[in-house]
């Protein structure tokens, strides 16, 4: 049988295609206004024989195609073990939420956290922090490396953050600290919520952020314990919820 | 809500509402009982007695106590569960809770208080300045008391607009800190007799203790069948059941919740249930929730678990402890009076060890899965003991999800996540 995971997420919905346990296909494409629509894109190849959908959008999901759900928490646990069965935890940055995730035996949660109602220290804030510089998020990412400190940034709300970084600007700071002042807060952060779940290595590191080289080497540095990140960090949560059916 | 008829549009401006703000406060409220309440499935027959209540939460109830005072009686309307309701009642009032339940007029709230402050108190303050709460407006004396430093200060503030009595609640429970309180209490009827022109007396204190504690009898019958798998009723139908207990009838909420409650042991009895078997049961302890907050229950129920018990002031705490019947003399009424209050686990007081043994004990009788801390924002006494409620409720073997939230919508879809993924995990 062949089964359509969907992660429907405020960035990017996410498909992978399993069969047998094995990865058969996975795509990514932009949310854009209509990500129900992006689903239904996916859904409509006809590639499957069921579906299971997570994300944001899971529960329109479950409207439009009748199909079981899990959430991105669960998703993540079961993805990540299957790419790394030795995982003890998971680190998810996406476009609008965080995750950490502590795993038990066979991947199983046993402690998770999540951001607030804010998308503080997610994708959308780098995004948003990038525009703020004048960077391409990649470029972003280069400048941090390259910087040799970071300003310290106090405010980790979004809207907050960009009137710190303005400030910073028109101070003349150097715009290669800013960027990692940015990246450091949310390492900070995201090192704190590891530690209040008691999370061990090895961490899986997933998620769109997790293609953000700045971002893995704060982690790597901060994390007692191995860091790991799949090839394939932004469809971890599609492949958990295609796996996660009858499991 | 709806088909409000027309004597009572009348009857709320005469009591200084301001109609069309309230009737859009009806129709949200409205709106949201629907989406909660009657889109469930399986319910109780009993639970049509709510249903009712509710949909006359602003017509006849408020009739009621208006023809009350029209006749000579003098309403007491209270925020917290330690103003005895038997002191009003002996001496010939009646006591109702305010609405503290929903967001509304936070822009003229805002206008005289921090922003950071908890939606229960912003809540009143909105309902008082917004004119939308009849119960405040039949009240003829407000009580209030020292809870929390939030509390105290908006006190403050509404006592500009409305006849208001604070009472000195202690923060400790040591000998002399019951003596305190025992006088408050006596304060208390001096000020509640002053306002009825009655005197309290041995004969109308026995009855009254007698009537509320017949009401948390009823109460507490509905909250033991909880613990039955599967749970004869929602957690949100028996959260509303103790919303209610605040502002009904005393003898008539109390003869029907008694009829709810037989029919929920028939229930237990044929193992009928109103989530299927396997739903994971949820014990939510923390911050009041007020009508018409009935937004965690709603999630975790939603998500397919199963609320079975409230530790909270909308929930154990109310109905837990019963006051002594045993007293002959007014005095020792009044002694019993202030100890049964004074028992209250509220996270007020320091050291409040007995709110942690009762979540730890209601998990276990009610079999709970997992354990909801819930804190309203701002609350800065349930987010601190928080974490050692989490802590020695993780220790006696039960998961906890801590969610602070407040009465906006914004953040439902990752509460849902949260939720959602907390029942996944148990």
């Amino acid at each position: 049988m062949r089964v359509l995971g969907l992660d429907i997420g405020s960035r990017s919905v996410d498909a992978v295609w399993i069969e047998d346990g094995v990865i058969v296909d996975a795509r990514i494409a932009d949310s854009g206004y209509d990500p129900q629509a992006v689903a239904r894109g996916f859904v409509e190849l006809g590639m499957h024989d069921a579906i299971v959908a997570t994300g944001y959008g899971r529960h329109s999901a479950r409207e439009m195609f009748g199909c079981p759900v899990v959430t991105e928490i669960k998703a993540y646990a079961v993805g990540a073990s299957r790419l790394f069965p030795e995982a003890a935890s998971v680190l998810d940055i996406g476009g609008q939420d965080t995750k950490v995730i502590a795993l038990g035996a066979a991947g199983k949660v046993t402690d998770f956290e999540m951001n607030d109602k804010c998308a503080a220290g997610t994708g959308k804030f780098l995004e948003v922090m990038a525009k703020a510089l004048g960077f391409e998020l990649a470029e972003m990412a280069c400048a941090s490396r390259a910087a040799d400190h970071g300003v310290q940034i106090s405010s980790m709300c979004t809207v907050f953050a960009e009137s710190e970084v303005t400030g910073l600007v028109h101070r003349g700071e150097d715009l290669g600290a800013i960027a990692r002042g940015l990246h450091e807060s949310i390492s900070r952060r995201t090192l704190s919520s590891l530690k209040r779940i008691g999370a061990d290595g090895p961490l899986v590191f997933a998620g769109g952020v997790a293609k953000n080289a700045a971002m893995v080497e704060l982690v790597r540095a901060g994390f007692e314990g191995k860091v790991v990140v799949p090839e394939e960090a932004q469809t971890v949560g599609a492949l958990g919820a295609a796996l996660s059916l009858g499991g | 809500m709806s088909d409000a008829a027309p004597d009572y549009r009348q009857m709320w401006s005469d009591l200084g509402l301001d109609l069309p703000s309230h009737d859009a406060l009806l129709g949200a409220v409205g709106q949201m009982y629907g989406d909660a309440y009657l889109t469930q499935e399986n319910r109780p027959e009993g639970t049509g007695y709510l249903d009712f209540v509710l949909s006359e939460v602003h017509g006849l109830r408020i009739k009621e106590l208006d023809d009350f005072r029209k006749e000579g009686g003098k309403i007491v309307g209270t925020f917290c569960l330690y103003v005895p309701e038997e002191i009003v009642r002996a001496a010939g009032g009646w006591c109702v809770g305010l609405c503290a339940g929903a967001e509304f007029a936070y822009d003229q709230v805002e206008q005289i208080m921090p922003r950071n402050t908890c939606a229960l108190i912003k809540s009143f303050m909105g309902f008082k300045l917004g004119k939308v709460c009849p119960y405040i407006q039949v009240s003829d004396m407000v009580v209030g008391e020292t809870t929390c430093d939030g509390k105290k200060k908006a006190y403050e503030l509404l006592g500009e607009l409305h006849n208001v009595h604070v009472m000195e609640l202690p923060q400790l429970k040591r000998e002399k800190d019951m003596v305190l309180w025992r006088s408050e209490i006596v304060e208390l009827m001096n000020k509640v007799e002053e306002l009825t022109g009655k005197k309290v007396t041995v004969e109308t204190l026995k009855t009254s203790i007698k009537e509320v504690n017949d009401k948390r009898r009823a109460l507490q019958r509905i909250a033991a069948t909880r613990a039955a798998t599967p749970s004869p009723i929602s957690g949100k139908d028996a959260l509303l059941a103790t919303q209610i207990a605040f502002y009904d009838d005393v003898p008539r909420f109390t003869q029907m919740m008694n009829v709810l409650s037989d029919e929920l042991e028939g229930r237990v009895a044929s193992g009928e249930g109103v989530a299927p078997a396997g739903a994971k049961r949820i014990l939510v302890t923390g911050t009041p929730m007020a009508i018409p907050n009935w937004k965690l229950h709603d999630i975790i129920e939603k998500a397919g678990g199963t609320v079975v018990g409230e530790e909270m002031c909308t929930g154990s705490r109310y109905y837990q402890d019963l006051v002594s019947e045993d007293a002959a003399t007014l005095d020792e009424m009044i002694d019993d009076i202030a100890a049964k209050y004074l028992d209250i686990n509220c996270a007020c007081f320091t050291p409040n060890d007995g709110r942690i043994e009762d979540v730890i004990r209601m998990a276990k009788e009610l079999g709970a899965d997992g354990v909801i801390d819930y804190t309203l924002n701002f609350c800065g006494l349930y987010q601190m003991e928080g974490s050692s409620v989490e802590k020695a409720v993780q220790e006696a073997g039960f998961p906890v999800l801590r969610i602070e939230t407040d009465y906006s919508m914004e953040d439902v879809g990752q509460l849902s996540t949260r939720v959602e993924a907390f029942l996944e995990m148990l």
